[in-house]
């Protein structure tokens, strides 16, 4: 039966993966367009109550793949259980939350079935029946449309922010049982419980005014620009991933899907060209200021206000402007 | 310890970037290249891992010629030979025809590991490593920042999304996906650059392997993003720009 089928995804403790809802809003959106019927899939162990909660949404089923080989996560079982599912359940698209954990295993479950997983979809268009799936090239710089050839399911991952999760209706799904057949042999990895590194001195979420320095600062004895302007203005000093990676500001201050997510009054991003995975982690904030040389840089799509020009000539510039407007 | 790592080139990271006249690919007459950064730190995780244990370092790169340079860069860094598939047009490629190639390059060489950055700057798939080992029919682990080896089977640190980590232990063969930040990058030395002059590349083209499967997906069209949300920009004079702004977060953002 054709079908759009969506995996969704739990974190620890059976708490669901915030991005599960929007993977879901597109797939009600696709099915709406494209006249089929939209199931979900949990994969775990013990989903009783999840399922319960996934079927009060407006769609057809809700599959619960179960096994205790699928309690703790492994690419190995989890490929298994989905190959199974779509094989029986023949679903036309099969979509996913494009999660760190769908990275490791989506791709392979695609390859299975000699398809490809378009990653990371930013939205999607239907023309007569047929998909157009938008993606970002280049760290978010270009666009690029793309569509899925030749016969079988397609796959397909989605971005967080894409769709929204509360356009998702009320509705009565049926819960469907699905029981993979996994042997522990198959699984090739021996995973140990996750862990947080020592507790976080900095705790950026409670920051009212975040001042974040990127790759634009050019080197280590530069930082003290940006945080001569987080002083001023009364911020905590955030950077993006390749100033962590380079070990010019502690990780604790990095901001993105591997850091922090944060939603001040004001972020400020100081040098950061704006890839998709620094966005997710600020997006939310209530305002957001990009300050950057490339007018193409994609941090002004998603600022409320831009300067274009050069961060070593704007910032010592802001920093005046700051004290003067302050009376320090 | 035999590593293969696989490096692409891209643009450079602050290249501005057009789209070419079909509208399919940008114009790449007036860019220059590097190393996917990423696959720089693959490339550096598999020199360090061989001077802690021995073994040989193998580059690999599926690319268009120009993409020599970028492999004779990894071999004056200390790789040990390489193999250049070459294909002037990648992106005629899907992700399952390019792990394909790459894997049955891998093939002929049975290694031990085989590292991939975690994804490309140019089309960020983040995938190509997690198709290869399933091609190949090995174990995988992605977004790894610190390797451990240990007799037969590898302890590896996963990073997770919210900085949550996790260690996981996976049997050799096994295919790793490196995460930028896992190490620190070393330069090329002068008597580096010499010796890599003396050093094997193995020229290979997609007619050295059996066809690749049928495309899956297809770019249709590359563009500039529309922008959704229209920000106030300022620009020209610092001191004006900067003076316009504090204005700004002074009485519409209210936090100066």
């Amino acid at each position: 039966m054709s079908s759009v089928l969506v995996v969704m995804e739990l974190q620890g403790g059976g708490k669901w993966h915030r991005m599960s809802w929007e993977a879901l809003a597109c797939g009600v959106e696709l099915g709406k367009q494209l006249g089929l019927p939209v199931e979900a899939a949990i994969v775990g162990n013990g989903l009783a109550d999840l399922a319960a909660e996934a079927a009060t949404k407006n769609i057809a089923r809700v599959y619960k793949v179960e096994h205790t080989l699928l309690e703790t996560y492994t690419a190995d079982a989890f490929t298994s259980a989905v190959e199974q599912l779509v094989k029986q359940t023949s679903p036309a698209i099969v979509l996913f939350p494009h999660t760190y954990q769908v990275r490791d295993f989506a791709p392979k479950v695609a390859t299975r079935f000699g398809r490809v997983l378009v990653s990371d979809v930013v939205s999607v268009r239907v023309a007569s029946g047929a998909i157009t799936y938008v993606r970002q090239l280049f760290q978010g710089k270009m666009s690029a449309d793309f569509h899925v050839t030749g016969s079988g399911p397609s796959f397909a991952s989605i971005q967080a922010g894409a769709f929204r999760a509360d356009s998702l209706t009320d509705g009565s799904a049926t819960v469907v049982d699905f029981a993979p057949v996994l042997e522990p042999s198959a699984i090739r990895v021996k995973v140990e419980a996750p862990f947080r590194e020592s507790s976080r001195a900095v705790d950026l979420t409670a920051a009212e005014i975040i001042v974040s320095v990127g790759r634009g600062i050019k080197e280590k004895d530069n930082i003290h620009i940006v945080e001569e302007l987080a002083r001023v203005m009364g911020g905590e000093l955030a950077a993006s991933r390749p100033i962590c990676d380079a070990g010019w500001l502690p990780m604790e201050r990095q901001v993105g899907s591997s850091g922090q997510t944060v939603s001040p009054k004001v972020y400020m991003a100081i040098g950061i060209s704006g890839a998709i995975q620094h966005l997710v982690g600020m997006k939310g904030s209530k305002a957001i200021v990009a300050i950057n040389k490339d007018e193409n840089a994609p941090i002004f799509e998603v600022a409320d206000y831009g300067i274009i020009g050069d961060l070593f000539e704007v910032i010592p510039a802001l920093v005046a402007e700051v004290k003067k407007a302050k009376g320090i | 310890m035999k590593i293969i790592v696989a490096i692409k080139q891209v643009p450079t990271r602050d290249s501005q970037l057009r789209v070419d006249g079909a509208g399919k690919w940008i114009q790449e007459a007036d860019l220059t290249f590097e190393i996917n950064e990423p696959d720089a730190y693959a490339l550096e995780e598999a020199l360090q891992l061989k001077e802690k244990h021995g073994g040989e370092v193998i580059a690999l790169c599926l690319g268009p010629g120009r993409a020599a340079q970028t492999i004779r860069e990894a071999l004056a860094k200390g790789a040990d030979r390489a193999i250049h598939i070459e294909e002037e047009h990648l992106t005629g490629l899907d992700t399952l025809s390019i792990a394909s190639l790459l894997s049955a390059a891998v093939k002929t060489e049975n290694p031990d590991l085989i590292l991939t950055g975690l994804q490309s700057d140019d089309f960020g798939y983040g995938q190509t490593g997690v198709v290869m080992a399933e091609i190949l029919g090995i174990p995988h682990a992605t977004i790894i920042m610190q390797v451990e080896s240990i007799d037969g089977s590898i302890r590896v640190k996963r990073e997770l999304e919210d900085g949550w980590f996790q260690y996981m232990t996976i049997p050799a063969p096994a295919l790793l996906t490196i995460q930028s930040g896992i190490n620190k990058l070393r330069y090329a030395t002068l008597m580096g650059i010499k010796k890599a002059k003396t050093k094997e590349i193995k020229h290979l083209t997609k007619s050295d392997f059996a066809a690749a499967p049928a495309a899956a997906s297809t770019l249709d069209k590359v563009y500039m993003p529309q922008r959704t949300k229209q920000a106030v920009i300022f620009q020209g004079d610092p001191k004006v720009t900067a003076a316009q702004l504090v204005e700004k977060l002074k009485f519409e953002v209210r936090v100066i």
